[in-house]
């Protein structure tokens, strides 16, 4: 029974390490598949319809309870790992300071209520916003990742200078203000909920620890302190980062255990036991339970506007970002937003995404960024492309599309996301340096994979460009490259929906055979 | 002469010998007045023709020193297979890293500025396993600060620029580009090759393309020799190609140390292929201009093989 918790620890790390990795990974090595760690966790699969994982997930915690907390989901283990880093901080006989705590039932359940609700109205923004694995996904991008990636370069810089090219420099993503912004102050918020109260987030915050909570009230296999061995020492209690243990009561709130069995190994009489409970529920004691907790509800003033404070302080910081936008006037700034190959229709791609960042950090171009304001309010932190010099979208990739795990991005086969139009170039002839200094340039054709924008005669032996729109797949070769800056004379303007390209002609085969130097 | 003597002097002029040998062998080199201008090859596969010309032009070691610190520019641009000819055939870039390894070269360098995503390039194009086999090194080129700026006092329009610092701190270096259409400068050949050493490429697009690709030729360390792949050449939808109806076999290498000479013949070479007026491919005129090299193939001694 003591070893509960240590199947539980390696199996968190069996699903933490590599999901970890898999988000940090600047160089391509990991394997894609690794994105099935991610497709196994319950928003995107819930959003994906996935009928393989969903009742596996449900079919978990009405067997074993809320263990999916504990071991899949890598928020929760996050958190873990700091409140148990946490105890190193503090006194020694303060180490496991734990104690119960009544649960607030009424932040909780309208939470809970309130992400259905607005999902069930087609909106996706809570889902979005409180996902635990979206969550822990743009921490890592946002946060962890430039961190490392910043240590990689100068080490490389190091070397670089000992004519040693093991490492490589890498491009830091762009910064985006809004979003680094979010992925912050959620870090901070699970982290220092994590760091005092343990698991208060996923009790109290956190929609899919609700929604399991409530299934793991039902569950076959349940944590109960057997009256006969406790000896009410309150050990169990101490250890509980839930804070769900009541050891005067010798009551445990199975809606809040994440059945991590810290109790049942701290325990010394072996009074706590994980076991076959199913017809013991004990809903008297439920009951008082949830009195205590709405009696307490009133002293939570503080923290409520300590929430409140904080998302006023977030829509400031969206409108200050409208506004900055607002005040470029090129047209280039008020384009529509160029989806991801393989979100094919606007309003579903933005009912879908998570706002994870998972393809922002495998694209090997890196031309992926999260959305400010491009998408509109409900659409911030979801992927869409941004050109700048060499930075634009691989012809023959598909990152994006095979590691989504929501299903926001479908999946693409190479030959079809060759010719799916994420956007269509804009050309501004006027502003071209063929037109404006007489002199060859070719660059956007150049970069051009379907030659859609190709050379065709001005004058004095010049070529100037000219776009065929239904040969454009708007992978933004051509922008990323114009030399005319700030505001390129060609741009990609995104499409609300996806089509089909037109396959580009191959050339005519050169069938004569040459045997002369012709000098 | 007492036969101690006789000893004596026969064995300082066998110290000398070895020793003149040692000291005056450049120009030894130079009086083989015989040594090609350039050498154009056709018929043959990417490595024999490398191993011929490099015969013609009296051997690698006139080029490669023991102990030398080598680089070789191939065109990497690309992310693309070797049957598409966007890039430098991968035969051919390990054929001279292999040659260059031969000579004593202490290190070989290849790397390129490239347009696509570089690790992709590199692998794709068969150039990185071509040069780790034959004992070369590939190194990266996709930051700003692998380059170190230099003046390019007899540029036009192009003063100074950054350029890999590999090639600045190499002993001896070769420009090893392919023959390609160029949908912005006309034609790709080892002039416009000078574009994958350099960091800030959008200013050539800015400033003039083709005088900026003339002023890039001025850079006073010149590479040993230009070797222009023509084994496969991309005749249209350059130089990325679209499929492999824009490549044309023409099994051909033209090796020259003058950039000019160089990208005339090829040129000619190419327009049999898809007609092309040099005068359209400015950058070569204006090199010329700038006493880069030459236009005149009458002037040169020029070596024409058939294998």
């Amino acid at each position: 029974m003591r070893h509960l918790k240590h199947i539980r620890v390696v199996l968190a790390l069996f699903f933490f390490l590599p999901i970890l990795l898999f988000f940090i990974d600047f160089t391509g090595k990991l394997p894609l598949q690794l994105h099935q760690f991610l497709s196994i966790q319950l928003i995107p699969a819930l959003l994906s319809w996935n009928i393989i994982v969903i009742p596996i997930l449900i079919i978990l915690s009405l067997l074993f309870g809320r263990i999916y907390c504990s071991t899949i989901c890598p928020l929760g283990v996050l958190q873990d790992i700091l409140a148990f880093k946490s105890r190193f901080f503090r006194k020694k006989n303060k180490k496991y300071r734990f104690k119960y705590a009544a649960p607030h039932n009424l932040i909780r359940y309208s939470i809970l209520g309130l992400t259905v609700l607005l999902f069930v109205f087609g909106s996706s923004f809570l889902i979005m916003l409180l996902d635990p694995y979206s969550i822990f996904g743009r921490f890592v991008s946002q946060i962890l990742r430039p961190i490392v990636i910043w240590g990689n370069n100068g080490l490389a810089t190091f070397l670089s200078s000992l004519d040693n090219y093991t490492l490589y420099m890498v491009r830091q993503s762009l910064f985006v203000p809004l979003t680094f912004g979010i992925s912050l102050f959620f870090f901070l918020l699970v982290g220092a909920m994590a760091w005092f109260r343990g698991r208060l987030f996923c009790n109290t915050i956190c929609p899919v620890g609700t929604f399991l909570g409530l299934l793991s009230n039902y569950s076959f296999f349940k944590i109960a302190i057997e009256e006969s061995s406790c000896t009410s020492c309150g050990l169990c209690a101490k250890h509980c980062k839930s804070q769900c243990i009541n050891s005067a009561e010798k009551s445990i709130d199975d809606s809040r255990c994440v059945s991590c069995f810290n109790c049942i190994s701290t325990c010394k009489t072996g009074g706590v036991k994980y076991d076959f409970r199913y017809k013991k529920a004990l809903p008297k004691k439920a009951e008082t339970l949830e009195t205590t907790g709405s009696a307490k509800q009133l002293s939570n003033n503080g923290r409520r506007t300590f929430l409140l404070t904080s998302g006023a302080i977030l829509t400031s910081v969206a409108v200050l970002n409208a506004r900055s936008i607002a005040g470029k006037r090129d047209s280039i700034h008020l384009r529509k937003p160029i989806m991801p190959p393989g979100a094919d229709d606007i309003t579903r791609f933005n009912g879908q995404c998570t706002g994870c960042q998972l393809c922002v950090t495998k694209c090997p171009m890196e031309v992926l960024k999260p959305a400010a304001l491009q998408y509109g309010i409900t659409g911030i932190m979801q992927p869409h492309l941004m050109f700048s010099t060499h930075v634009f979208c691989t012809y023959d990739c598909n990152i994006c599309s095979t590691v989504c795990p929501t299903g926001a991005l479908k999946p693409l086969p190479i030959e079809e996301k060759k010719l799916k139009q994420i956007g269509i170039a804009k050309l501004r002839i006027d502003m071209c340096v063929v037109t404006t200094d007489e002199t060859d340039c070719g660059a956007c054709s150049e970069h051009c994979p379907t030659q859609a924008v190709h050379m065709i005669p001005y004058k004095n032996g010049l070529t100037i460009p000219e776009v065929t729109d239904n040969l454009c797949i708007g992978c933004g070769g051509c922008e990323s490259i114009c030399p005319v800056r700030p505001y390129q004379a060609i741009y990609v303007e995104g499409t609300r929906t996806q089509l089909l390209a037109k396959k580009p002609e191959e050339a005519t085969k050169f069938e004569k055979v040459i045997d002369d130097f012709g000098f | 002469m007492k036969r101690r003597d006789f000893f004596k002097s026969a064995a300082f002029a066998g110290v000398a010998s070895v020793f003149s040998s040692k000291v005056f062998g450049t120009s030894n080199a130079m009086s083989v007045s015989s040594t090609p201008d350039m050498v154009a090859i056709m018929g043959g596969e990417p490595e024999e023709m490398l191993l011929r010309a490099f015969k013609e032009l009296g051997g690698i070691s006139s080029y490669v020193s023991k102990g030398d610190k080598v680089v070789i520019k191939p065109n990497i641009g690309w992310d693309r297979k070797p049957e598409l000819a966007a890039n430098t055939n991968p035969l051919l870039v390990g054929a001279l890293v292999k040659l260059c390894k031969s000579a004593g070269a202490s290190e070989i360098i290849v790397f390129d500025h490239t347009c696509h995503d570089w690790q992709k390039s590199y692998t794709n194009s068969g150039i990185e396993k071509a040069v780790i086999a034959a004992g070369g090194k590939m190194v990266p080129g996709n930051d700003e600060s692998y380059y170190r700026e230099i003046n390019l006092p007899q540029g036009v329009n192009l003063k100074k620029t950054k350029i890999h610092k590999s090639i600045l701190d190499c002993d001896v270096w070769f420009n090893l580009p392919i023959l390609k259409h160029h949908g912005g400068a006309k034609n790709s050949i080892s002039l416009k090759n000078l574009m994958g050493i350099v960091w800030e490429r959008g200013y050539f697009h800015s400033h003039n393309l083709h005088q900026c690709i003339a002023d890039a030729a001025t850079f006073h360390k010149k590479p040993a020799l230009n070797i222009v792949d023509a084994y496969r050449i991309m005749k249209s939808n350059g130089p990325q190609g679209k499929s492999e109806s824009d490549v044309v076999m023409l099994k051909s290498l033209i090796v020259s140390a003058d950039y000019v000479a160089a990208d005339t013949a090829a040129m000619k070479l190419f327009s049999q292929v898809e007609p092309t007026e040099l005068k359209d491919v400015k950058y070569i005129a204006l090199a010329e201009k700038l006493k880069v090299g030459t236009q005149n193939l009458e002037k040169l001694n020029v070596k024409r093989i058939k294998m």
